[in-house]
């Protein structure tokens, strides 16, 4: 039974980590209806600035998060602006290719300008874990952050998207941008404040998943990624809560398999659960159902 | 001759001509060690984009899998090569093939129903999902052979030979020690196969079914095009010509592992096809040899580092000058004046 709490709690710690990166996947697609793949490798920029901030900089870890915040922040707003703007009538295939592209820079920007070196991430939680049961049971504070970290994220952006003017301007673009801008919204300056926001969770996911998964190089977040994509999917895509609940089950289906059923497949398992939800849900478990109009 | 059939006959005669010239230059002694090494490769991925561009370029869908039919075929050729007792290196070659293009067009049968039943972007993301999956597994398999025939475990190596066997995919160590039976001739007998399987697919009902399904689903659909039917044919079709590469490509090399078709093949392959052209056949092959012999070129040796970065860039670049409303007045208004007066006038 213990046994079985320890995993659960590192799947929804791990599951944690898959949810922030989630949301900037389902925020930027509820808008702009495009799968941004470069978001996994914006994780990684997020992961190495916090890094060199800390390590090679001595500069105190919250710094080092703030630090890594703000770039990730620019970088979405960049890519977006490069990138993806000029695209906006293209076709999704061609976005989607787009977006590949940006990806591919970044992780090869990233090696060439840092090398690919492993460097160990520094452990910023070195507090002793939380016993429970006797001791028994322990919680890693890393792991506790994390869940925390989510939770307030997730608070934070349902009071965003629901109680302020930005937010509801977010979500009335994301129904649609015509109407949007008849009512004297800047659909562009949301678009840019989405990717700046969900590439700052990013940048939040990125530290918080190295400092659970502490080896850092040029392809880290690529499959944390595509998980958390998967996540997303899962969840249900363009749904906040969704991205919760997709990030949540999707880690903890993975340590679970990881566990119980073998360790080498456990990726496998993960992408098979997502191919069946697919299949039985096309939209994810809290999505909307789009009815197709001629 | 209308259009098509000239580009058609234009794209046979580059293949004929191409393969013709380098096997002259290759008696000659004018091919350098390196640039006859990468002969059956270059074969291999020409036969793969031009695979890939039947699904994203005909059938307008997007697969992010592609290496893993690859990678099945590459594993079932170099597993047929070595156990199957043809003393003939061109007949086992052969077979081979044949074994990679079976076992592809399987697998692509079982993802493809499923997977295609979802849209757009849904569907890329699946074929993703299912090119890990078989990542996985094939990192997982094992196989040997004895006298008794082939022995196949999952997950350990649980093979016991009883006389002299001897193994040949061990997990994620691959295959090593290949016979080298694939030559250049047999990959240009796959490029000309694919390509008149293409083209004769393109020009037939089946294959304008196909494109109506691509251009507006909807419509083709409530004329009464069967979606599923032919959106599988072409998928699987693709599948088995990605097979078939895969068996000549590992049949070509030393070792082969599971890592080797990675996502990152799947999108080398997709950056020939979306450098030659979606749906351009010739475009394919011209961007798939030129660049896997480019990087091995002296000139670009020493910028091997930057290689990526360059098709990241171009990637994108393509895309934009493609795809972007703006950027395509001003290359029309800039360079195409007199093509766009022609085709007001057609």
């Amino acid at each position: 039974m213990l046994i079985f709490l320890n995993h659960l709690i590192n799947g929804l710690s791990l599951g944690s980590v898959y949810a922030i990166i989630a949301l900037g996947y389902t925020m930027v697609y509820g808008i702009a209806k495009m799968l941004n793949f470069a978001h996994g490798d914006v994780i990684m920029v997020g992961a190495y600035i916090c890094f060199f901030a800390v390590s090679s900089y001595r500069l105190p870890p919250v710094i080092g998060v703030v630090l890594a915040v703000a770039a990730c922040t620019a970088l979405g707003i960049v890519i977006e602006r490069l990138a993806y703007k000029p695209l906006r009538q293209a076709s999704s295939l061609a976005v989607l290719i787009t977006a590949i592209g940006v990806s591919y820079f970044l992780q090869n920007g990233a090696q060439l300008l840092w090398t690919s070196n492993i460097k160990m991430f520094p452990s910023f939680f070195s507090s002793e874990p939380i016993a429970l049961f006797g001791g028994e049971l322990k919680i890693s504070a890393a792991a506790a952050v994390t869940v925390l970290t989510c939770v307030v994220i997730m608070l934070a952006l349902s009071w965003f998207t629901g109680r302020t003017k930005l937010g509801k301007a977010m979500r009335a673009c994301s129904e649609d941008k015509g109407a949007a801008q008849l009512m004297g919204i800047n659909v562009n300056a949301t678009i840019s404040m989405t990717f700046a926001i969900g590439s700052a969770l990013a940048a939040v996911a990125g530290v918080l998943f190295c400092s659970v998964y502490p080896t850092l190089t040029p392809t880290t977040g690529s499959m944390p990624g595509i998980k958390a994509f998967t996540a997303a999917v899962f969840g249900g895509i363009g749904s906040i809560p969704g991205a919760l609940l997709g990030g949540v089950l999707l880690g903890i289906i993975e340590i679970f398999a990881g566990a119980y059923i073998s360790t080498q497949m456990s990726n496998a398992i993960v992408f098979a659960v997502l191919i069946v939800v697919l299949l039985v849900r096309p939209s994810g478990l809290l999505g909307k159902q789009i009815r197709e109009k001629v | 001759m209308n259009r098509t059939n000239r580009v058609n006959f234009a794209t046979y005669a580059m293949v004929i001509l191409a393969f013709a010239a380098l096997q002259i230059m290759g008696s000659a002694g004018m091919l350098s060690s390196t640039v006859r090494g990468q002969l059956v490769p270059i074969c291999a991925y020409a036969a793969m984009a031009l695979s890939l561009n039947l699904t994203v370029g005909v059938l307008g869908e997007l697969s992010l899998g592609h290496a893993g039919f690859m990678s099945v075929g590459a594993f079932a050729g170099a597993v047929a090569a070595a156990a199957l007792p043809i003393s003939s290196d061109p007949l086992r070659l052969a077979a081979a093939m044949l074994a990679g293009a079976v076992f592809a067009a399987v697998a692509g049968t079982l993802v493809g129903i499923p997977v295609l039943r979802l849209n757009g972007d849904y569907l890329a993301i699946v074929t993703l999902a299912f090119g890990q999956i078989i990542k996985s597994i094939m990192e997982n398999l094992y196989i040997g052979v004895d006298s008794r025939g082939l022995h196949v475990s999952f997950l350990e190596n649980r093979i016991i030979f009883r006389d002299g066997g001897k193994m040949i995919l061990n997990g994620a160590m691959g295959v090593n020690g290949i016979n080298k039976i694939s030559t250049f001739t047999a990959g240009f007998i796959l490029v000309m196969l694919v390509l008149i399987v293409i083209f004769n697919l393109v020009g037939s009902r089946a294959g304008r079914a196909i494109m109506a399904l691509r251009d507006n689903r909807i419509a083709a659909e409530s004329v009464g095009i069967p979606v599923t039917k032919y959106k599988l044919m072409a998928f699987v079709i693709s599948a088995a010509m990605a097979g078939a590469a895969g068996a000549l490509f590992a049949l070509g090399q030393n070792t082969i592992t599971a890592n080797k078709f990675d996502f990152n093949t799947s999108i080398l392959i997709l950056v020939f096809v979306v450098l030659g052209g979606q749906g351009n056949m010739w475009g394919s092959i011209l961007a798939a040899t030129f660049l896997t012999v480019l990087p091995e070129t002296k000139a670009m040796r020493g910028l091997a580092d930057y290689r990526m970065l360059v098709y990241a860039v171009v990637l994108i670049l393509v895309m934009l000058a493609t795809n972007n409303p703006a950027m395509q007045d001003f290359i029309n208004t800039r360079f195409r004046r007199k093509k766009k007066k022609e085709g007001t006038v057609r």
